[in-house]
C-alpha cells in the first residue's frame, strides 16, 4: 500500500462541503469588506504607507486571516464528524493521514485564496506596493493560512465546538490578549507571519515581536504537530451509537 | 466467503457497560441482530465495522483484527444508522465518490445504483431524497466494491412497507450469494421475515442464538404475567392456583387486582374464562402486565 498525501476525491468532497455551507458567506464578506475599506481609505486619505500597514496589519492579518482560517480549517472536517457522514470516508481503504493531509491542503488553499489574494489587491489599492508592503502582507497571510488551517483542522477533530473555540483563539488570544500581554505575542501565528513580512518589506515598514528564525521554527512546528495530532485523532475516532 | 468473529468482547462507556462479554460469529447468509433499544446492537456493529475499539476482547474478520486496520474495508460494506450523507451531492456523485475512494471506476458506481434500483433518481440531489431513497443510496455506497461482509444498523427504521419489502429482497439476494449480511433491529417480526439466523442481545449480553423458530419458542414459552380484575378476586385466585398452567398468584390490594403468572400460555388463555364462568365470576380487566419488548427479552437473558 503506497502512501499518498493527497486524495482527489477527499479534496472534492471537502471543498464542496466547505463552499456549500451557509458559513461560507464569511469567506466572501470579509475579503469584500477589506476591499471596500481599502478603496475608501485610499479615496479619503490618498496613498500612505503608514495607513496601508495599519489596514493590512490591523484588519487583514489580525482579523480576516484567522477568521477565514477558522471557517475553512474547522469546516474542512468538523461538520462531517459532527453529523457522522465522515463514516463514508473512514469505511474505505484510505490511510487516515492521507485524509488529514488532503483536508489540510484544501483548508490552506481556501484560506490562502480568500485571504492572501484580497490582501494583495487591498495592498495594491492602498499604496501600490510601496515599500513592498502589499507583497509582504500577502506572503504573511499565505504563510499564516497554513498554520491556522492546521490548528483549526485539529480543533475540528477535537471538539464539537470547534468554531467557537477557534473564534475565541483568533479574536481573544491573537487580537485582544496579544495586544495586552507582551508574552502572548510570542505565541501568536500572527506575529510569526509578521516576522516574515518584516523581512520582505522595506526596512522599518513592518515590525514584529518575534525574530525570524524563531518564527519559522514555530510556524513549521505548530503546523506539523497539529497535523500529526489531527491524524491520530482521526485514526482513533470512534463512532458511538446515538444517544 | 468471510466471517466476522467477536471473541469475549466487552465495551463500556464510562460506567455504562454497553456490551458485556459477547462471543459470536457472523457467517455467510443473513443474520439478524435482535434486541430492544439500548441493548448494545449499534455498539456491536460499530466494533465490527471498525469504528469503535472493544474495551476487552477481539473482533476479527477472517482472523484479522478489525480495529485500526483500514484494509478490512476492501471486504466490508457498512450501512450506517445515521441519516447524514453528503447531501449537497447527487446520488450518482455520492456513490461515485465512494467508488473512487475504493480506487474503482465509474462503472462500479453505476452497477451499485442499478442493484438498488436508484438509477431513475441518481441525478437528483440527495437532500431531495425520501428516507427509503437515502437508505438505498447508502446501500449502493456500501456495495460498490462487492464486499463479502455487509453490516447494516437498523436499516428498516422509518421505511414504508413497500420499501421494506424491496430492501428485504435485496438483502436476501446478498445472503444467497454467499455474503455475510448482518442487520440489527428491535422488531422480532422484521427479523423473523428476513434472517435465517438470529442473535439476540439484551442489556449488553448475548441472550440467545438460533433460527427464528427457536427464538420464537423461547419467547412464547416464557412465563406470562397478567393483571386481572374481577367481581371476586379471592375466589378466582383460589380456582386458578389449582391449575398447573398457573405458577403464581398475588393479590395486589393497592391496585385491587390479581397478579397472575402463567407458565403455559395456551392453556391459561382458555382456562381463565372457563374458570370464571364456572364460578359465576365476572372478569373486569385482563391485561398482560409485562408485554413490553424489554420484559420479553429479559426473560431470555435469565433463561
Ligand atoms: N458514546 C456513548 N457514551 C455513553 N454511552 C453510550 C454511548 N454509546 C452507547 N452508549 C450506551 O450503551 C448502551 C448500548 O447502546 P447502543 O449500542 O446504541 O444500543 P442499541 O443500538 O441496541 O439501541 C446504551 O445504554 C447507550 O446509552
Ligand atoms: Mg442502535
Amino acid at each position: 500500500m503506497h502512501h499518498r498525501i493527497y486524495h482527489p476525491t477527499v479534496a472534492r468532497l471537502t471543498y464542496r462541503g466547505l463552499l456549500g455551507r451557509r458559513r461560507a458567506a464569511v469567506l466572501f464578506t470579509l475579503p469584500a469588506l477589506l476591499l471596500v475599506i481599502a478603496a475608501a481609505v485610499r479615496l479619503l486619505t490618498g496613498a500612505d504607507d503608514d495607513t496601508a500597514t495599519k489596514v493590512l496589519g490591523g484588519f487583514a492579518l489580525a482579523t480576516m486571516v484567522p477568521l477565514i482560517g477558522v471557517i475553512a480549517g474547522t469546516g474542512a472536517i468538523g461538520p462531517e464528524i459532527d453529523d457522522g457522514s465522515v463514516v463514508y470516508l473512514l469505511a474505505k481503504p484510505v490511510k487516515r493521514p492521507t485524509i488529514i493531509l488532503t483536508k489540510l491542503l484544501v483548508a490552506t488553499g481556501v484560506t490562502a485564496v480568500f485571504s492572501a489574494v484580497p490582501t494583495l489587491i487591498a495592498g495594491l489599492i492602498l499604496n501600490g506596493n510601496s515599500q513592498r508592503i502589499a507583497v509582504a502582507y500577502t506572503i504573511a497571510a499565505a504563510v499564516a493560512s497554513v498554520a491556522y488551517s492546521a490548528l483549526f483542522l485539529l480543533l475540528g477533530t477535537v471538539t464539537r465546538h470547534a468554531v467557537v473555540a477557534g473564534l475565541v483563539y483568533a479574536l481573544i488570544w491573537e487580537s485582544l490578549f496579544g495586544s495586552l500581554v507582551p508574552g502572548a505575542r510570542t505565541l501568536s501565528v500572527q506575529q510569526w507571519a509578521l516576522s516574515l513580512a518584516e523581512r520582505i518589506a522595506a526596512p522599518g515598514a513592518v515590525s514584529s515581536d518575534v525574530g525570524l528564525p524563531v518564527a519559522v521554527v514555530l510556524l513549521a512546528g505548530v503546523t506539523v504537530a497539529a497535523t500529526w495530532y489531527a491524524g491520530e485523532k482521526l485514526r482513533k475516532l470512534t463512532l458511538a451509537g446515538e444517544e | 466467503m468471510s466471517s466476522v468473529r467477536i471473541d469475549n468482547v466487552s465495551r463500556w462507556f464510562g460506567n455504562v457497560v454497553a456490551v458485556n462479554d459477547v462471543t459470536m460469529t457472523i457467517g455467510p447468509g443473513v443474520t439478524g441482530l435482535l434486541g430492544p433499544n439500548g441493548a448494545g446492537k449499534s455498539t456491536l456493529i460499530n466494533m465490527m465495522g471498525g469504528f469503535l475499539a472493544p474495551s476487552t476482547g477481539t473482533v476479527t474478520l477472517d482472523g484479522t483484527v478489525i480495529w485500526g486496520n483500514e484494509e478490512i474495508y476492501r471486504h466490508i460494506g457498512v450501512v450506517p444508522e445515521r441519516e447524514a450523507m453528503y447531501d449537497f451531492l447527487t446520488g450518482l456523485e455520492f456513490v461515485r465518490a465512494n467508488a473512487e475512494l475504493h480506487g474503482l471506476p465509474d462503472a462500479a458506481a453505476r452497477r451499485a445504483l442499478a442493484t438498488v434500483e436508484m438509477e431513475y433518481a441518481q441525478d437528483r440531489k440527495i437532500s431531495t431524497y425520501s428516507k427509503g431513497m437515502r437508505q438505498r443510496v447508502k446501500m449502493a455506497s456500501a456495495l460498490v466494491h462487492d464486499p463479502s461482509v455487509l453490516l447494516l444498523d437498523e436499516p428498516f427504521n422509518g421505511m414504508d412497507p413497500r420499501q421494506r419489502m424491496q430492501l428485504m429482497d435485496l438483502l436476501r439476494r446478498m445472503g444467497a450469494e454467499g455474503r455475510s449480511v448482518l442487520f440489527s433491529s428491535h422488531i422480532l417480526e422484521e427479523v423473523e421475515q428476513l434472517a435465517a439466523h438470529i442473535e439476540v442481545v439484551v442489556a449488553g449480553r448475548h441472550a440467545a442464538s438460533g433460527d427464528f423458530r427457536k427464538i420464537r419458542r423461547l419467547m412464547t414459552n416464557r412465563p406470562h404475567r397478567y393483571l386481572v380484575r374481577s367481581s371476586d378476586d379471592r375466589a378466582l385466585a383460589a380456582a386458578l392456583i389449582a391449575d398447573p398452567s398457573t405458577s403464581g398468584i398475588e393479590v395486589d390490594v393497592q391496585e385491587g387486582a390479581l397478579r397472575v403468572q402463567a407458565v403455559d400460555f395456551g392453556r391459561f388463555t382458555t382456562l381463565l374464562p372457563a374458570v370464571a364462568r364456572a364460578h359465576g365470576i365476572r372478569l373486569l380487566t385482563v391485561s398482560p402486565s409485562d408485554e413490553s419488548l424489554e420484559s420479553v427479552f429479559s426473560y431470555l437473558v435469565a433463561a
